[in-house]
């Protein structure tokens, strides 16, 4: 993409970057605001990738998320943050069909990926996670080698082409093969936790997926790791649509295009339920929020 | 601080003097197992020792003492073996991949399986013994006194030890490793097949071994379900008489020449060869695949 602000974000993450810990509470650094790229005022002209209708989503007839409804745009980074306990995490795995690995969970309304929608009953959650690829909050490499690591996934949808060209242009994708291409036979377990992120990332890269969704990728990563992983999303936007969940407000400030405020609701049985608050490009909710409790949460004030 | 540092000191004495006598006990307790242990060994390798000879293995049982040998034990032993091997891994594993990985707990048939399981792993060996000789030797499938029989009775007993073994080691694979490979658009049977068993063969391979070391030690099955005690040929096949180490050591055991003793005593030594040396690559596998989560 035309991203002006390239140049800074691919220089080596310096010490001026605060560690990721002391984000929650922290105040937005002018620098983060500087590299933001004005998002794109006419929502009417872009295009959806996917379309959150009336979503609601529970485990055991609990909702963990109520009445969620915003679009996701293609080509975009959308960050979806808020306080722990918001369901940002079980509405990003609704994306992709995950949570129908959880047998207490149940998604009702609609979620439309380009038109279709995904849970109808003639959607194969298989056939919809190939095209909806997920990078998780713990690095989470097969127990394999790194080029099997990267493999495994084309094996598994019998993808056509030469094997080698196949890992070589995704760990490429994912920034990795110059650190990586002499040991593509070692075990993935023994590179560092940031190296396996972009493994696993690489690994979600090598099917050719239109959407990664990531669960808090870099919260188990430090500072270093992080700012390269956020280079490679910047990167990664001219071809993927990413959705991000991030706990880091700088993370959702310093990479998305459009974010989601968050919040929980308390009911009187005690049950915590997410609700959206405010979804708008990231410079508005970052700068002039709409809403008291998104400006409360983004500068610090609570959360 | 110093005030701190008494209130610390200042009654732990007590407490201290417990510890103490607590770790003698516990000294005392592993001295007694280890030296009865040791004794019984030295006892058998003494007695054993000068049995083990090629005769002892080139050689059928005989009513010479002089000329008895247990190959078509150690044969008989050896073909049990492969069948148990055949028949508990596929059937252990299955059982432990639709346990773990399909098996909804909320259905009362799938939670009646696990209790049984967990009850026929308690259910002494004698009973396996009658289960064998009316189901198998006799009754619906009419093997007859044969390897197979004896082979199949000895692969029920164990088979709930595979199977919790078995279980043990789909579980120690994280959940983020079945997520992972879903979300890359793989299916539950890829996911199994491909990345979950691929992670569990140590452990469950290690529960295997074990439990065919438990099985070729097992005595009162067989008898029960007609290994004969004095056979002069080792097996042809699946459908052949046979004897295994155990009984032919209760045979020779109960024989009254005194040379015979000392028969017992090397068949006793090849067996516990056998074991420790199951247990060995049990250790091994273990130490050298696990993984490191």
């Amino acid at each position: 993409m035309q991203d002006p602000t390239t140049a800074t974000s691919t220089a080596p993450m310096t010490d001026l970057d605060p560690p990721d810990t002391s984000t929650g509470h922290a105040a937005i650094t002018p620098r983060a605001l500087q590299v933001r790229e004005p998002a794109p005022t006419d929502l009417a002209t872009r295009d959806r990738i996917f379309s959150i209708e009336d979503v609601t989503i529970s485990y055991s007839g609990k909702a963990a998320v109520r009445d969620i409804a915003f679009p996701i745009y293609k080509n975009e980074i959308t960050a979806l943050i808020g306080p722990s306990g918001c369901g940002k995490t079980t509405l990003l795995r609704a994306l992709n069909r995950m949570n129908d690995l959880i047998p207490t969970a149940k998604v009702e309304g609609k979620v439309f990926y380009h038109d279709i929608d995904l849970y109808d009953s003639a959607v194969d959650p298989v056939q919809v996670r190939k095209r909806i690829g997920m990078v998780f909050q713990k690095p989470n490499p097969f127990p394999k080698s790194i080029y099997d690591n990267i493999a495994f996934g084309p094996r598994v949808l019998g993808m056509k082409g030469d094997m080698d060209s196949i890992v070589e242009s995704a760990l490429r994708k994912g920034a990795l093969w110059d650190e990586v291409k002499d040991r593509l036979k070692t075990n993935a377990f023994g590179m560092s936790g940031g190296q396996q992120q972009r493994l696993c990332i690489a690994r979600a890269l090598a099917i050719e997926p239109d959407v990664i969704l990531m669960d808090e990728p870099c919260s188990a990563l430090d500072p270093i790791s992080t700012g390269r992983i956020e280079d490679l999303m910047h990167e990664l936007r001219a071809d993927y649509s990413i959705v991000i969940v991030t706990h880091n407000m700088q993370q959702a400030a310093r990479v998305s295009d459009m974010t989601a405020f968050f919040t929980v609701e308390l009911g009187q049985d005690e049950s915590r339920t997410g609700r959206v608050v405010e979804y708008d490009a990231t410079e508005k909710i970052f700068t002039s929020p709409s809403d008291p409790r998104t400006e409360a949460y983004v500068t610090g004030r609570v959360g | 601080m110093a005030t701190n540092s008494q209130q610390i000191g200042s009654g732990s004495t007590g407490s201290r003097l417990r510890g103490q006598a607590f770790k003698i006990v516990l000294w005392l307790c592993i001295t007694a197992s280890v030296v009865l242990l040791c004794l019984l060994l030295v006892e058998t390798l003494r007695d054993g020792i000068p049995g083990l000879t090629g005769t002892l293995f080139a050689n059928f049982p005989s009513f010479n003492p002089a000329k008895a040998g247990l190959q078509s034990a150690l044969m008989g032993t050896l073909w049990l073996m492969a069948v148990v091997i055949v028949f508990i891994v596929p059937v252990g594993v299955g059982t432990a991949i639709y346990l773990e990985e399909y098996a909804d707990r909320n259905r009362w048939w799938n939670r009646l399986i696990e209790v049984n399981i967990q009850n026929l792993a308690a259910v002494p060996s004698i009973v396996y013994g009658i289960l064998g000789l009316a189901f198998l030797v006799r009754g619906p499938a009419s093997l007859g006194r044969t390897v197979l029989a004896g082979g199949l009775t000895l692969g029920l007993l164990v088979l709930p030890v595979v199977i919790i073994t078995g279980r043990e080691a789909i579980r120690a694979v994280p959940p983020s490793i079945r997520e992972g490979s879903m979300a890359l658009g793989a299916t539950q049977w890829q996911t199994i097949w491909k990345q979950v068993l691929p992670a569990s063969i140590p452990g469950m391979a290690t529960g295997v071994i074990l439990a065919i070391s438990r099985a070729i030690g097992e005595t009162a099955p067989l008898i029960l379900v007609g290994a004969a005690t004095f056979v002069a040929f080792n097996p042809s096949g699946l459908d052949s008489a046979f004897t295994a180490l155990p009984l032919q050591i209760f045979n020779w055991l109960s024989q009254p020449q005194d040379e015979f003793k000392t028969l017992a005593a090397a068949g006793i030594i090849v067996l516990l060869v056998m074991l420790a040396g199951m247990n060995g690559i049990a250790v091994w596998l273990r130490n050298r695949y696990e993984q490191k989560w």
